[in-house]
């Protein structure tokens, strides 16, 4: 007998598993190229996950369902609301794109990007090594197909091919080494996996064993160096939309699994993935700043951006443990989650701007494609303008209070060690400005190549200037953002 | 909502409304806005002035509420004698950058006249803030507007230059952001400057923080050998852009050694003083030379406006009362007479469209009103007894005798170079018979040139004549900042 408990831990993934296939059925009937009905409905039912995800989270309560094998807490619910928000505002950005590339033939793109989502919400509820692992083959699946959307683009079908291969070694990985901890605790469930550990009776090296390969493996997930290889193809070769669908909500629910495992499952072993996450943290900054001064494709560039980006925010969640201490913890994973929530904030509104760029047979990937743009649409290039300030972390644009947040959890550690570190992360995001401040440059000093304006439809033009908006006025009052975080966090510690 | 808030946002919010209405087929309406809201922006200061209460060293129009609760990050503003001249000095170069703009810039006008309103705020912004955060926010948010006018309206190779400009301070600035959170972390969680200059800190930690805080604001001042950017900056820029730069952005890196450097590592400052007088010397007398042989006027003016800035740098390290007042002066007197000079030099490039000085000669046969105004300003670059420009360096060596007569010989031998490059090029430009067939055609300057100039003049000579109301509103704070240097934090 499941109690009722169970059903109230899960119910946002109940609706959206009905209605995703509801909505491929429905969407069976519908004829018009644009997919309006398809559109409309899949939008209406995130807009109502969102919204019971958001009252979820707002209530701050922590259950548990299935036995310990689901958890909704604050966190979770959190990230999983700004998730969908984010899916559902791809989806605007996204449909004018595919519907010029005849991606939208048949209603797939809506489809499996509901189930992408429902993987990610099963990864960042999960709270057993199991469920977290379905959650995350689920929404690679669903990427994969995804990428590959455009059957007939053979850039399209190498990079699904190159993302499903690299991606299966991944996970791979990632199962390889929740077996070994498996084997050497006896436990797959987090809570239990943490006392187990905590308790000393597990060899060490077994543990660092499995633990090596659980970082491996999720250093694939989120990109960072050099586990990264995939970066850069996948984002340059999938469609656009979808290069924004994978690159942004996914993020979320990575960091999720993130502290899912390392946080709440292998907390005592956090001065050895620290560690390893640190060396990670400098490899991204390195290799994600250099590589990207020299690109001249956009979304190439944005790829090794993130990649750096995401080395940032891995150092946040380096400095939560000094010497056995948790009393920084809080700081740090906020911090980091703060990081991410902003991060694909930004990136929607870069990759609004490239979508919007992009008309049918011309992508409008190289940098030098915005040439002018501040002459033909001041509006659009304000956007980008302030999306890529923010990524350079320059006040008064929120990314500037991600770096800040955790910058101040490195310092705030005392550590001679991790001050050093956030120097290097300093100096790295200076070289991070020059490529950042190109595509300024480009928007704003070059003369544009056509003198035509951009046109948008009324709902791309409309969220991509509250895109733009909030990323300013999340830079003027970023506190509620903040304090939201830091409560999220301490809830979830607190179990 | 108080005085300085309003210093801040009343040019920030007219900015913002010429970016989002202004077109370039109604540029005449968006001059006149443009022209009106620098107005408005100079009024709101000027109560600052006349309210300001001499002989106290407390920040005065203080406002305070909390901003970003998780870190204590505070909106707090308030100004002392110190900052008081320089929040002024900001919202009254803008009004004459506005004019200067007026039928010169006739592409994006509102973008123009935006980015200076905005600007206008930001710099007022650093000035006022009394929060570390705050601070930062505001000091490189003024990176931005500035970034896009070199870019948009500077010259030839104005990339490289806006390149060159943003990533040489950004750089000096992340590192202080740094310095922030770790001084936010050893105070306990409090990112209040006037409290920090009260925190106890170790002989390392100063050492660190002089030096973190040294890459912002050298960079910022600019202090030989990081002056590189600046010549640059100078000759790519819009007219506009330059008289800023020079007039105000300058002092935000002198400002910052006053408000933190100093008296927030008394004991550091006092143990590398030694560099920072080299430094500074080295820019007076070696930039100067450098000046001498220059062939762009800009650049000629760059250059003496790092060496002048050294009088400043100069004055602040050798610790007494004349020499720290010296400076202030001599930083709100640059801000006057590097911004006349650049405008000048604008007036000129507007007609012949060179600023090489080998293509002008005997301007004064055709433009005599017009070279009436440069040699004003000529002289007072030189520090001629009676202009802004000699209060301020007389201090500074006054001053440096008192301390070391030495450092204040080699100062005062700069005052020899300067007038020399200075009145070199005015000879060169200005004086003897007509130069050549673009001199013969020049028209003199009109009544939008002559009203420029004229604020700037005006302030020039009052400043030189009767310099009383600056020294004295600046008196307590500059004796107050001495205690706070004098008094050591190391235990002895």
């Amino acid at each position: 007998m499941i109690d009722k408990l169970s059903w109230v831990a899960i119910y946002p993934e109940i609706v959206l598993l009905v209605m995703a296939c509801i909505i491929a059925l429905v969407d069976l009937s519908t004829t018009s190229a644009r997919r309006t009905r398809t559109y409309v409905l899949t939008l209406l039912t995130l807009a109502v996950v969102a919204v019971l995800t958001g009252i979820a989270a707002n209530d701050g309560k922590t259950i548990y369902g299935f036995g310990g094998m689901v958890v909704s807490d604050p966190m979770g619910n959190w990230l999983k609301c700004f998730a969908t928000v984010a899916l559902m505002v791809t989806l605007v950005y996204g449909r004018p794109y595919a519907a010029d590339r005849e991606m939208l033939r048949g209603g797939e793109m809506f489809t499996i990007s509901m189930f992408a989502l429902l993987g990610m919400f099963v990864m960042i509820s999960g709270s057993n090594f199991l469920l977290i692992y379905l959650g995350l083959e689920l929404l690679t699946l669903s990427s994969y197909a995804l990428v590959a959307l455009r059957r007939d683009n053979a850039v399209a079908s190498e990079a699904a091919m190159k993302y499903f291969v690299l991606g299966a070694m991944a996970s791979g990985f990632l199962l390889y080494g929740l077996s070994m901890l498996y084997g050497a605790t006896g436990s797959l469930d987090t809570n239990e996996v943490f006392k187990i550990i905590a308790s000393g009776k597990v060899n060490h090296q077994v543990l660092v064993f499995g633990l090596v390969f659980i970082v491996a493996g999720l250093a694939f997930k989120v990109g960072a160096a050099p586990f990264h290889m995939w970066v850069p193809d996948v984002y340059q070769g999938a469609p656009t939309a979808v290069t924004l669908l994978i690159g942004a909500a996914p993020e979320l629910a990575a960091f999720a699994i993130i502290i899912r495992l390392l946080v709440e499952g292998l907390l005592p072993l956090a001065f050895d993935w620290q560690q390893m996450l640190a060396l990670l943290a400098i490899a991204s900054l390195l290799v994600g700043n250099l590589a990207a001064i020299a690109q001249t494709n956009l979304k190439r560039m944005l790829a090794y951006s993130t990649i750096a980006q995401m080395g940032f925010m891995l150092l946040g969640l380096v400095a939560g443990v000094v010497n056995g201490n948790t009393y920084n913890a809080q700081f740090a994973y906020s911090a980091s989650m703060f990081y991410i929530v902003t991060y694909v904030l930004t990136t929607l509104a870069s990759f609004g701007i490239i979508l919007l760029l992009a008309r049918e047979g011309f992508e409008s990937e190289e940098i030098t494609d915005l040439a002018g743009l501040n002459q033909r649409s001041p509006l659009y290039a304000g956007v980008m303008a302030i999306a890529m300030f923010s990524l350079a972390g320059l006040p008064p644009l929120v990314g500037f209070y991600a770096k800040l947040a955790v910058l101040q959890a490195l310092i705030a550690s005392g550590q001679a060690i991790y001050i050093g570190l956030a120097v290097f992360a300093v100096i790295m995001s200076l070289i991070g400005a020059f490529y950042y401040l190109r595509v300024v440059k480009v928007m704003y000093f070059d003369a544009p190549v056509t003198a035509s304006t951009v046109s948008a439809p009324r709902d791309v033009r409309t969220v991509l200037s509250i895109n733009g908006l909030l990323i300013l006025v999340l830079g003027i009052v970023p506190g509620g953002l903040m304090t939201l975080c830091a409560n999220a966090i301490v809830a979830t510690l607190a179990n | 909502m108080g005085l300085l808030s309003l210093a801040i946002w009343v040019p920030i919010a007219f900015g913002v409304a010429l970016l989002a209405f202004g077109r370039d087929e109604h540029a005449r309406g968006v001059r006149w806005v443009a022209l009106v809201g620098a107005i408005v922006s100079f009024l709101v200061t000027v109560p600052l002035f006349t309210g300001f209460q001499n002989g106290t060293a407390a920040m005065q129009f203080v406002e305070k509420a909390s901003w970003i609760a998780r870190f204590n990050v505070n909106y707090h503003l308030g100004i002392d004698g110190i900052s008081m001249w320089l929040v002024l000095l900001t919202s009254f170069i803008t009004v004459v950058v506005v004019i200067s703009a007026w039928e010169v810039i006739t592409e994006r006008v509102n973008q123009y006249m935006g980015a200076f309103l905005i600007l206008s705020g930001f710099m007022i912004g650093v000035f006022a803030a009394l929060d570390g955060i705050l601070f930062y926010v505001f000091f490189e948010a003024t990176l931005i507007p500035m970034y896009l006018i070199i870019g948009i309206w500077g010259g030839p190779n104005k990339i490289y230059a806006a390149f060159k400009f943003f990533i040489y301070t950004l750089l000096g600035s992340l590192l202080m952001l740094v310095a922030l959170i770790f001084l936010y972390n050893k105070s306990g969680g409090s990112f209040d400057i006037l409290s920090w200059h009260k925190l106890p800190l170790g002989s390392t930690a100063q050492t660190f923080l002089f030096f973190a805080f040294f890459a912002a604001f050298a960079v910022k001042v600019p202090m030989w050998p990081v002056h590189t950017w600046l010549p640059d900056v100078h000759v790519e820029a819009p007219t506009g852009g330059s008289a800023v730069l020079a007039a105000i952005m300058l002092k935000l890196g002198a400002y910052g050694f006053l408000r933190f450097s100093m008296p927030i590592a008394p004991d550091a400052s006092h143990e590398w003083a030694w560099l920072m007088i080299a430094l500074s010397l080295i820019a007076v007398i070696y930039v100067g030379l450098v000046a001498l042989v220059q062939e762009d006027m800009k650049k000629l003016v760059a250059y003496s406006s790092v060496a002048h800035m050294g009088f400043v740098t100069l004055g602040f390290f050798i610790f007494n009362e004349l020499g720290v007042s010296g400076g202030i002066v001599q930083m709100i007197a640059h801000g006057f007479v590097s911004g006349a000079m650049f405008l000048g030099i604008g007036v000129l490039y507007d007609r012949v469209h060179s600023r090489q000085i080998a293509d002008y000669g005997g301007v004064v046969n055709t433009m005599p009103k017009f070279a009436a105004f440069a040699l004003l300003f000529a002289m007072a670059n030189c520090g001629l007894p009676g202009t802004a420009g000699f209060v301020g360096e007389w201090m500074v060596i006054l001053g440096a005798v008192k301390a070391n007569f030495w450092i204040g010989l080699g100062a005062a031998t700069a005052l020899i170079f300067g007038a020399a490059y200075t009145l070199w090029m005015y000879k060169r430009v200005y004086l003897g018979p007509v130069g050549n067939d673009h001199v013969k055609e020049l028209t003199d300057i009109n009544a939008r040139e002559f009203l420029m100039l004229s604020l700037l003049a005006i302030a020039v000579l009052w400043m030189g004549i009767y310099p009383k109301p600056f020294t004295d509103a600046m008196d307590t704070s500059v004796t107050e900042l001495l205690r706070h240097v004098a008094t050591p934090k190391l235990p002895r």
